[in-house]
């Protein structure tokens, strides 16, 4: 026998179930008067720098039906590449950016709806620079653990063929799947659960 | 949001693997509708980058006076919601066991009769004009929390042809990382029908199901108020950077 590492084990996850709205977006599903707002329903100001972009988001179930009862988070850099948070050493993010952000599917379209900032390229840990990319988590009913994935940007041609993480993608016809597409100022991306087009989903 | 709340260094390390076999599985038929939203292809792996290390941090000007009482917080003035009244308390801690400080929890459940304040809600229970069901805090410098409520109610759910889920509170926790984001639930001693729910068997092992099961803890309950119950939950751990990254000298 050896000394006891003492570790202890991460509490397991369970579902969020269909009324995740509930807790964390209850003005949405008109819970009105206890929280003033959804928290990381607005990610920018007037004061925010970097080019505006909407993002319309989807979750497609194995049938390619959107789900609508899903809630997705982004996390993701300002337009100098600086993420909002203590653990972020290199500088001082923008202070007019949320950098966090959160929404509920609609329950009606299943679309999800950002309004952001494109995010500037972050290092990889060798220093290499990742191309502008997205953090996301997805949750929903029948969904047991959080799914993790990132959106890339299908017009940042340049820093796409030289990012590390979608450099690790053996299957190369998959990174379609990591990319919004743009039209005009939105960027549209759907994340499909299942199927031929599954989505890329990460280990963090 | 950037607000500084503890006066640890910020912690930068990776995070340690999750242990997916503790976790339920995508795929668990006996939870229907993951059958349909459950991926099937092997996840990327990847050590954390400054994109997974880094997370938001809510500096406690979010918080409303009564955030943290169910009871009160959708009530009437002067009146309060119906059911047992409780406090649930414990800890936000990390695989290491250290307490995680100036974290978000957030929480909501059915009211007591098992009903929920949410239209796609469909259970013959009443809804109490006085109980919406959503609350949050923050953790203090050890990682403790604290909030009241009613103890909710178990409901039926469409699932199995009479399938119904044991009395709980939906939990969502931040750590610093935004790969520590976790849902969970929380599930009340001695109740049998936990080891009944589809939801809770999807957890694989007995002894992880037991970490989501929270103590009655008649020594912090207040007297001719409330009963309270102990529920710590645990975020993934951080490596340490004691030698990394450090200069010469230093
Ligand atoms: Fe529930």
């Amino acid at each position: 026998m050896a000394q006891a590492l003492n570790r202890l084990k991460e509490s397991p996850s369970q579902t969020a179930g269909p009324y995740v709205h509930i807790g964390l977006t209850p003005n949405f599903c008109d819970i009105t008067g206890v929280y003033d707002d959804d928290l990381g329903r607005v990610m920018v100001n007037d004061k925010t720098s970097g080019e505006r972009i909407t993002m319309a988001m989807r979750v497609l179930d194995g049938t390619g039906t959107p789900l609508r009862d899903a809630l997705i988070e982004i996390w993701q850099a300002d337009a100098h590449g600086l993420y909002p948070s203590p653990s972020e050493r290199r500088g001082a993010a923008d202070p007019n950016f949320q950098g966090w952000g959160r929404q509920a599917t609609d329950m009606d379209t299943g679309l999800c709806t950002f309004e952001t900032i494109k995010p500037g390229r972050v290092p990889f840990k060798d220093g290499r620079l990742m191309a502008p990319h997205i953090n996301i988590w997805i949750v929903a009913r029948g969904i047991n653990l959080g799914l993790n994935t990132r959106l890339y940007f299908s017009d940042e041609e340049t820093a796409n063929a030289e990012d590390p993480v979608l450099a690790r993608i053996e299957h190369k016809v998959r990174i379609p799947t990591l990319m919004a597409e743009r039209k005009g100022g939105t960027y549209t991306f759907d994340i499909h659960l299942q199927g031929e087009q599954e989505t890329v989903f990460f280990d963090i | 949001m950037s607000e500084r709340l503890s006066n640890r260094p910020p912690e930068t390390g990776a995070l340690f693997a999750r242990d997916r076999s503790w976790h339920p599985p995508a795929f668990t038929p006996g939870y229907k509708t993951s059958v349909l939203r459950s991926p099937q292809k092997a996840l990327l792996s990847l050590d954390g980058t400054l994109s997974e290390i880094t997370g938001p941090v809510f500096g406690h000007n979010i918080l409303g006076e009564l955030d943290d009482d169910l009871i009160h917080n959708f009530a009437k003035p002067g009146e309060s919601a119906i059911g047992p009244r409780i406090v649930v308390y414990g800890r936000l801690l990390d695989e290491r066991g250290a307490g995680v400080p100036g974290a978000l929890i957030e929480f909501w459940q059915a009211n007591a009769g098992g009903r929920y304040r949410h239209k796609k809600e469909g259970y013959i229970a009443a809804l109490d004009p006085n109980f919406g069901g959503c609350g949050r805090t923050i953790t203090g410098e050890d990682g403790s929390y604290a909030f009241r409520t009613v103890q909710p109610g178990p409901y039926p759910w469409p699932n199995g042809p009479n399938d119904w889920r044991p009395a709980h509170i939906h939990f969502s926790v931040f750590g610093h990382g935004f790969a520590q984001r976790l849902i969970t639930q929380m599930y009340f001693e001695g109740d049998p029908m936990i080891w009944k729910c589809p939801i809770v068997r999807t957890i694989p092992d007995r002894a992880a199901i037991e970490q989501l099961i929270a103590a009655l803890d008649m020594e912090a309950t207040i007297p001719m108020d409330a009963r309270a119950y102990k529920f710590d939950i645990v975020l993934r751990g951080r490596r340490s950077t004691m030698f990394e990254n450090r200069l010469e000298g230093n």
